[in-house]
């Protein structure tokens, strides 16, 4: 439960049978539980985003600013209410194992609200990009993450332009009198999703396969803030922003098809054999170990290649590894995870949204918020440090205060350790003075900072 | 049970068989090292303004040479960098330019391993130049106080450093501090994690007053706050941010600088007399493009400006030995070409710093880098 889960419940029984209750949790998922179904969706959300575009391009210079900082303050209600959503569906989640394998996909292929624009859009990203395909395929799941509007403006491929393409030259045009707009070409995204989301970094790509598949990227971007005619659409393709031509990419070449073009370099992408390996090697070691068996990331990786890039068929092959039970509790939890775990051991079915923004922030692992494209550090070892220690021992106080004396830490800890409950730690927390201080002690224990 | 934070550390110390305390250093030199993840744009921030290729291939991103702050006749720094501009003249700021790591790709995360490990190419090495750095210091004193809630890598290794952040939640009681304590006493790692979190708490003491986490004046004086005492570490390490400026270059790059510029004084100011003894290296992973990209921006590139500050420096100078801007100067046709290795310079700085011998410095902290130090005297006497 710790391992692949998010933390045993006080009110679940401790399952008898744990691979037998992982496999069942692959058929029972449900993308859109009660939480998220409160949450507002990207439809609703790039409407927001396309009128503030009209009505800034619209208004007076003098009103801009004032358009747009209307706009930020609903994007960040948007997102407190969707981080509670999230929150809230960890909480509750009767599959927590697929539950935290939605995390696992929103950091790899992360957007941050560090770039304020999209603050509104990071929830509809996971609700609508991540969440309906975790059960999928790969290239289904790494296409919806690519076109969401949220990575589409995080990584600027939304203003990206092919020089040669009918825009590209306009603007070229135009350019040469005194209004020196400089729009183009943007490598961003197609970087990333080379570098982090498929074949993972020096893999042997070179710099002209980015210039090439970012020229095979140009035309996806936004819906048009036109409200004429507009259809419900969260993406597009613009063919006038297409940068003409045949492309080649890792020795491929694809013609000029239009929307075509990067869809079909996405698919070779999604299915090259490097990806495998690079998406075996995060998920062995986002679940087993920060250094993960190598035979464990070979079988993953094996599967996902005879699979097609299948992700049930490799989440299996997972949970029948022996070296993912035989590790040792050894990787220490992100602070998300730890107080997923934390909350979940109180009997917890909701903290107030804000809260649990608020809580994230204390922690040093702000929802949506890591501080490059790479998402946060999957290793325990980027989050053992002093001053974050201190801070769970604080925020373990707070938490059990606001449990007060309800909840007898000693009958709990056996129920949410299960196997794993150290002599000393059963001790201390029965020699504690109070019954909140107990209740903290279990949660900071080294056996609960761990997994 | 009502115990304050001094009493408390006081008990703790009994407790714990041996928390990591700071001895009275062997030196009185600080050495501080800002990093700037992301790649921040060297030809923006000190401006080769005399090259004519420069505007011609920034094009509206070039800055005037009339809004710049003149350094000399060839360089002049981006006009949100007043303070440390005021630093150059009194002689205390040496910007050095085209410079660059081992590193030749373009991926912020093995770029940024490469200039935080200290190795030839990524993940060669597991630890970080700075903490093996500390091995090699002279006496007590040997730690490291890194202002992030984190250990940042090039902290990272055998010696125990300690990290600092402002949080804003409560303290929690001391009963319950006392309790953690004894339940870490087993665990190796949480033994050392927590009595580190415990010293840093109790030093960073009256810094902590009415700061906030954005505001890069107040993490300054943070981090005097721990280098200025006589019995502080002799080594932080600040981590900025934001740096990779693929579009709206302008105005992000300005606010970048001047939260960059604003931390600089931060610490000055926060050092007082420790000031004369600082020496504060700015670096980053690696450059930007030297021609503007299609979205306002820069794209990743390889040279870059690093910077050498404080009352220690013998400043006033630009290290360059500037390769040029037209297209063929350029690295692969796009980038400002190295003309000098980071390794090189950090090495002949931490040597001149701490007054170590430099072929050990360089062996220590960059293996398998050239011993040969062609960067002229960097500190006063």
């Amino acid at each position: 439960m710790n391992r692949f889960g998010l933390g045993a419940r006080p009110d679940e029984p401790i399952p008898q049978e744990p691979q037998r209750w992982l496999h069942a949790q692959l058929e029972r998922f449900d993308a859109l539980p009660p939480p998220w179904r409160r949450a507002a969706r990207t439809p609703a959300l790039v409407d927001a985003w396309l009128a503030q575009q009209g009505a800034v391009r619209r208004a007076p210079e003098g009103q801009r600013s004032r358009i747009r900082e209307d706009y930020l303050r609903e994007g960040r209600v948007a997102y407190v209410a969707a981080a509670g959503a999230r929150t809230d569906s960890a909480l509750r989640s009767p599959t927590p194992f697929v539950e935290r394998l939605v995390h696992f996909w929103s950091n790899h292929f992360a957007v941050s609200v560090d770039k304020l624009l999209i603050v509104g859009l990071a929830g509809g990203f996971e609700a609508d990009a991540i969440r309906p395909h975790v059960m999928g395929r790969f290239e289904d799941l790494l296409w919806a993450a690519v076109l969401h509007p949220a990575m589409l403006l995080y990584l600027d491929q939304a203003q990206s332009i092919g020089p040669r393409s009918l825009v590209g030259t306009r603007a070229a045009m135009r350019s040469t009198d005194s209004q020196q707009r400089t729009r183009g070409l943007n490598e961003n995204l197609a970087r990333e999703i080379l570098e982090l989301h498929t074949l993972g970094v020096r893999s042997g790509y070179t710099q002209d396969d980015v210039t090439e598949f970012a020229r095979a990227l140009t035309g996806w971007t936004l819906p048009s803030d036109d409200t004429a005619g507009r259809v419900a659409t969260t993406h597009r393709y613009v063919a006038a922003m297409h940068e003409p031509g045949p492309r080649t990419i890792l020795g491929r070449s694809y013609p000029d098809d239009g929307e075509q073009q990067a869809r079909a370099v996405i698919r070779d992408l999604a299915l090259a054999p490097a990806t495998g390996r690079h998406i075996a090697l995060k998920l062995a070691r986002h679940f087993v170990a920060d250094e993960p068996p190598a035979a464990l990331v070979q079988r993953l990786a094996d599967r996902f290649a005879r699979s097609g890039g299948d992700l049930p068929s490799v989440y299996r092959a997972l949970i029948d590894s022996p070296e993912a039970w035989a590790a040792p509790n050894a990787k220490f939890k992100s602070p998300w995870d730890w107080a997923i775990s934390g909350l979940r051991a109180l009997g917890r079915q909701e903290l107030p949204p804000q809260q649990a923004v608020n809580l994230m922030n204390q922690l040093g692992q702000p929802v949506w918020r890591p501080g490059s494209p790479a998402g946060y550090d999957d290793a325990g070892a980027a989050w053992a440090a002093p001053d974050a220690l201190l801070r769970r021992v604080e925020v373990a106080q707070r938490l059990a205060t606001q449990a007060g004396s309800a909840i007898d830490a000693r009958s709990l800890a056996p129920r949410v350790l299960p196997g794993a409950l150290s002599e000393d730690t059963a001790g201390a927390i029965a020699r504690a003075e109070s019954a909140s201080t107990a209740l903290a002690l279990l949660l900071v224990s080294p056996e609960f900072l761990r997994r | 049970m009502s115990l304050d934070r001094r009493a408390f550390v006081g008990a703790s110390a009994l407790l714990a068989t041996s928390p990591v305390l700071f001895a009275q250093a062997a030196t009185e030199r600080r050495f501080v090292f800002i990093i700037q993840r992301g790649a921040a744009d060297g030809l923006n921030t000190v401006i080769p303004y005399a090259d004519p290729a420069y505007g011609s291939t920034r094009g509206a991103l070039a800055l005037e040479a009339g809004t710049a702050l003149k350094l000399d006749g060839s360089f002049a720094l981006h006009p949100s960098m007043a303070t440390l501009h005021g630093l150059y003249g009194a002689g205390q700021a040496t910007l050095v330019h085209a410079v660059a790591s081992p590193y030749r790709d373009r991926s912020h995360f093995d770029g940024q391993n490469v200039l935080e490990t200290g190795g030839r190419a990524p993940h060669q090495l597991k630890d970080g130049w700075l903490n093996r750095l500390l091995g090699l210091m002279p006496g007590g004193g040997r730690t490291a106080v890194a202002l992030s809630p984190a250990v940042p890598l090039a902290l990272r290794g055998a010696v125990d450093v300690t990290t600092y952040a402002p949080s804003a939640l409560p303290p929690a009681d001391q009963d319950l501090m006392l309790r953690v304590d004894q339940l870490y006493a087993k665990d190796a790692q949480l033994h050392a994690l927590w009595s580190a979190a415990l010293d840093a708490r109790d030093m960073a003491g009256d810094a902590r007053g009415g700061e906030r986490r954005n505001d890069s004046a107040a993490l300054g004086r943070a981090a005097a706050g721990f280098l200025a005492r006589p019995d502080g570490p002799r080594i932080a390490m600040i981590e900025t941010s934001g740096w990779d400026t693929h579009s709206a270059q302008a105005s992000r790059l300005a606010t970048q600088l001047k939260a960059l510029d604003s931390l600089i004084g931060g610490l000055q100011a926060g050092l007082g007399a420790a000031w004369s003894q600082t020496v504060v290296l700015v670096a980053t992973e690696f450059g930007r493009t030297v021609a503007a990209n299609g979205t306002g921006g820069t794209d990743h590139g390889t040279g870059a400006a690093a910077m050498l500050v404080g009352g220690a420096v013998l400043g006033g100078r630009i290290i360059a030995d500037w390769p040029g801007l037209k297209p063929s100067d350029l690295h692969e046709g796009r980038d400002l070409r190295p003309t000098l290795g980071l390794d090189t310079l950090v090495s002949s700085l931490c040597a001149e710093v701490f007054r170590i011998d430099p072929e050990r410095v360089v062996g220590a902290l960059f293996p398998g880098s050239a011993t040969a130090s062609p960067v002229p005297r960097l500190l006063r006497a």
